[in-house]
């Protein structure tokens, strides 16, 4: 089991009710408990499927286990499926050195489709989450998503996208293991495919 | 094959909490279980239904609470072992029964699992359970973590067949649902025979009936038992101290504020200069050990959530023994050290204890956090709770919204638990005005239903889900029907327990297990009961708002069912009716006069104001294609077109 770059390792991941949000974030825990470490995943649920904003906390140690709710201020990567969520996290989790990956798409909050708010232009979103952290990723990942056939990979692409970034030990080998438990066979290719797009996405 | 029985002793996997417990019963050789869905606790009879057939289980979805604690405590009687899981609110149905049994006594191993939800996470108030423990005086266990959420349960089973009486697990939210790395126990092989034995002596708790009298007797048992309860406490693993020998505070706490506890410790450098007492047995307290470790330190803070519970209990103790430990400065909840309300996180209890060992602690750096806030607050709008695309509630409450502005007599929804509790915000018109516990709609529009005598002229409606009708409107609708109160009761039919993830329930031809079962149908019910009864589908808007206004006119009870499928149900996910289409032409912006009603009034997620084009739009991402939308555009702009057959 390698070393973590910090210890307790924490990851937040992010986005609206009905991305796919908690099955991203059990692939990612699952490839990296399978290696030995101690894993802790906090979710929120509930309203999750009607709109609301929704996130996961990972914590990964090789030592113990760790509050399913990470610390204001101590995130080391937020993923976020939905651009503004990244923005979000960032005031309540945020710090100068973290890492940022967003999904560009929106998803439109009902205040904003009825008029009564603005959603921010993607170039001052992009300037926003630069501000805040120290390395900032914009993903298209639901368009490469619906590529494939279905919005609905654009949650795996962005788990792609952090194997791509190597700050973590998960590789393509892990992930093709933690999805076949997961998934049925007919789904494992496009799977794969999604989390290789994601992994490239940030090689370039 | 499901990972519950794969999986090998001494393994190290990823559970959830509740997937923890799960395999806490299964290492105990668990025989039967049953509950009725409820967030947080519903993975728990989900997944033991999933290997119902593989360990020889009985598993079910009661129609209520206090029904799957008498059906598990059948199990008992008669040998076996049985748990039986719910959500805090549902202690409070289980209550009435489970006053009786604690009184009784039981046999089989019998655990209550009760998953509150400190913060309300998901729930409609974060009342909590642990006080029935110490009001209907049988044993409390909290599991601190998630591998303590397996051990304990299953010595749970062990400790109930010891005392022979019921014990309470408590879990909460954050442990319920979060997932950590468990080392698995063995699965026993064992199968076991049910016999209940009532012939034997009138007193004798093997053989005898079975029974809380004579109160006087059983109460005085139950007393000893808890005698002996306290007893094996003492020497529990699962009460456990970190820290220095003569600690400059003592944190006392339980549950999942255990994790919490120990990270504030750890941001605030304090881990040499406060010690950790870590209580798995919350009820009744040990008392020796408690008192070992209040010895060591003159200030105690208790970490804890919802109620100050273990405050309380740890304050007596300390009273009890002032004379030998000395006069103790009490930090928790009741001198604000802890909020009294709400959930706690690592943050809150640094708070707390930064100020109490006056060490500082600054989370975020404040520039970047005024900053980050700043940032979040012009840039992120608020994602208010909404119905689903396609979700059919959303054109029920269009239709009662309607037919109550039409009917113009300031009628009203009385509504209850369930998705559709979203009626009493823009999702639902606010067409909601009331909400309480689970069937109390109806029972509230019963109340209004008889208040003419005293003027009252405004209609009501009551609304309920499927799943609730069984669950607690049943004696709600009798009592309607037999008082001659005046209302309307709409149920929801969206066919399953949609909010805490489909299971099924007595309207629907299938049990837990997924076998066939006999159907209980709602509308044969409500009209055998006396009822007028109507059935419509609500995505017809004119005709469920006609019907509505027709049944107002009505009197006596009244029961309308509005029937569509959930748009989130397995069976209807993916599938579209129609694909929709805005005309473009037809779809005249701000010049329509509608002021966009589509996007403003009706806010369904799968349609967008298009700033640049002024029109509306459909999101081919987010609509599901449910075609109701195309109803209510006053210029007929929006299309329903055949789907492309895959």
């Amino acid at each position: 089991m390698k070393p973590l770059i910090q210890d307790p390792y924490n990851i937040i991941l992010a986005g609206v009710g009905g991305q796919g949000n908690v099955l991203a974030s059990r692939v990612l825990a699952n490839m990296l408990s399978r290696q030995g470490y101690f894993l802790t995943i906090g979710e929120t649920f509930g309203a999750s499927q009607r709109g609301g904003s929704v996130m996961s906390h990972l914590r990964v140690s090789a030592a113990s286990t760790w509050s399913p709710q990470i610390p204001k201020g101590k995130a080391h990567i937020i993923i976020a499926l939905e651009p503004v969520e990244a923005i979000r996290i960032l005031a309540t989790y945020g710090n100068r050195q973290v890492t940022v990956l967003t999904n560009t798409r929106p998803v439109y909050p009902v205040s904003v489709i009825a008029g009564e708010c603005n959603y921010p232009e993607t170039d001052i979103i992009k300037k926003t989450l630069e501000r805040l952290s120290a390395r900032v990723w914009l993903i298209d990942a639901t368009e490469e998503a619906m590529k494939l056939g279905n919005p609905i990979l654009s949650n795996i692409i962005m788990i792609g996208a952090v194997g791509g970034l190597g700050l973590l030990p998960i590789q393509l080998e892990d992930f093709v293991s933690v999805i076949g438990e997961t998934f049925p066979e007919k789904l494992l290719s496009v799977n794969q495919q999604a989390f290789e797009i994601g992994q490239n996405k940030v090689k370039k | 094959m499901s990972k519950w029985i794969e999986n090998k002793e001494g393994m190290r996997v990823l559970l959830m909490g509740n997937e923890a417990i799960v395999r806490g019963a299964l290492e105990a050789g668990v025989h039967v279980a049953a509950g009725y869905p409820g967030t947080p606790s519903s993975e728990i009879i989900e997944n033991l239904s999933k290997v119902a057939r593989e360990r020889h289980l009985y598993v079910e979805w009661s129609t209520n609470e206090k029904i799957s604690l008498e059906v598990a405590a059948a199990a008992s009687f008669a040998g076996l072992r049985a748990i039986c899981p719910m959500k805090q609110n549902g202690v409070n149905v289980a209550s009435d029964f489970l006053l009786h049994l604690a009184g009784s006594g039981t046999r089989g191993g019998l655990v209550l699992v009760s998953c509150d939800d400190p913060g309300a996470l998901s729930s409609a108030n974060e009342g909590e359970s642990r006080h029935f423990a110490r009001m209907i005086e049988i044993p409390l266990l909290e599991p601190g973590d998630f591998q303590e959420a397996k051990d304990m349960t299953r010595w749970a089973f062990e400790l109930s067949e010891e005392i022979k009486n019921i014990v309470m697990v408590r879990s909460v939210t954050r442990l319920s649902h979060a997932s950590g790395s468990v080392r698995l126990g063995k699965l026993p092989e064992k199968k076991g025979t049910a016999e209940f034995r009532f012939q034997g002596p009138f007193l004798n708790p093997d053989t005898g009936p079975v029974s809380s009298m004579p109160v006087a007797y059983h109460h005085d048992l139950q007393h000893k038992k808890l005698d002996r309860v306290r007893e094996l406490f003492e020497e529990s693993p699962f009460n456990t101290y970190e820290g220095p020998e003569k600690p400059e505070l003592l944190v006392i706490t339980s549950s999942a504020c255990t994790l919490y506890c120990r990270e504030a410790l750890n941001l605030l450098g304090l881990k040499d200069r406060v010690g950790l007492l870590k209580l798995g047995t919350t009820w009744p307290l040990p008392p020796k050990l408690v008192k070992s470790y209040l010895a060591k330190a003159g200030k105690i803070l208790i970490v804890e959530e919802v109620i100050s519970f273990l405050e309380d209990s740890v304050k007596i103790l300390a009273a009890e023994q002032a004379a030998e430990i000395g006069i103790k400065t009490f930090y928790g909840k009741n001198d604000g050290s802890i909020p009294m309300i709400g959930e706690l996180n690592p943050d809150l209890v640094a708070a707390g204890l930064s100020k109490i060992m006056g060490v500082p602690y600054l989370s975020m750096d404040g520039a970047y956090e005024k900053e980050a806030q700043e940032a979040a607050g012009s840039l992120a709008p608020g994602r208010e709770l909404n119905f689903c695309p396609g979700c059919p509630h959303r054109a029920s409450f269009w239709s009662i919204h309607k037919a109550l502005q039409l009917d113009n007599r300031q009628g009203f929804v009385c509504g209850d638990i369930g998705c559709y509790s979203l009626g009493a915000l823009p999702a639902g018109f606010q067409s909601v005005k009331i909400a309480h516990a689970m069937g109390s709609g109806l029972g509230l529009a019963c109340g209004f239903g008889k208040l003419g005598d005293f003027g009252m002229d405004q209609p009501t409606i009551a609304v309920c889900g499927d799943s609730t009708f069984f669950h607690a409107v049943l004696p709600a609708l009798v009592n309607a029907i037999h008082q001659e109160a005046a209302t309307l009761l709409i149920i929801l039919d969206n066919s399953g327990t949609a909010m805490t993830g489909f299971q099924p329930h007595p309207g629907l031809p299938i049990n837990a297990v997924g076998q066939e079962a006999p159907k209980v149908d709602i509308a044969r019910v409500c009209e055998a009961m006396g009822a007028k009864v109507v059935i419509r589908d609500p995505f017809n808007l004119e005709e469920t708002r006609a019907t509505i206004n027709a049944l107002l006119e009505q009197g006596g009870v009244k029961v309308l069912i509005l029937r569509q499928i959930c748009a989130l149900s397995p069976e209807k996910k993916g599938k579209e009716d129609y694909r929709m289409q805005i005309d473009e032409s037809r779809c005249l912006g701000d010049e329509c006069g509608c002021n966009h009603l589509c996007t403003r009034i009706f806010r369904c997620p799968g349609l967008i104001w298009d700033k640049g084009t002024k029109k509306s739009r459909i999101d081919e991402v987010i609509c599901v294609g449910c075609g109701v939308c195309a109803d209510i555009c006053p210029n007929g702009a929006i299309m329903r077109e055949e789907p492309v057959s895959l």
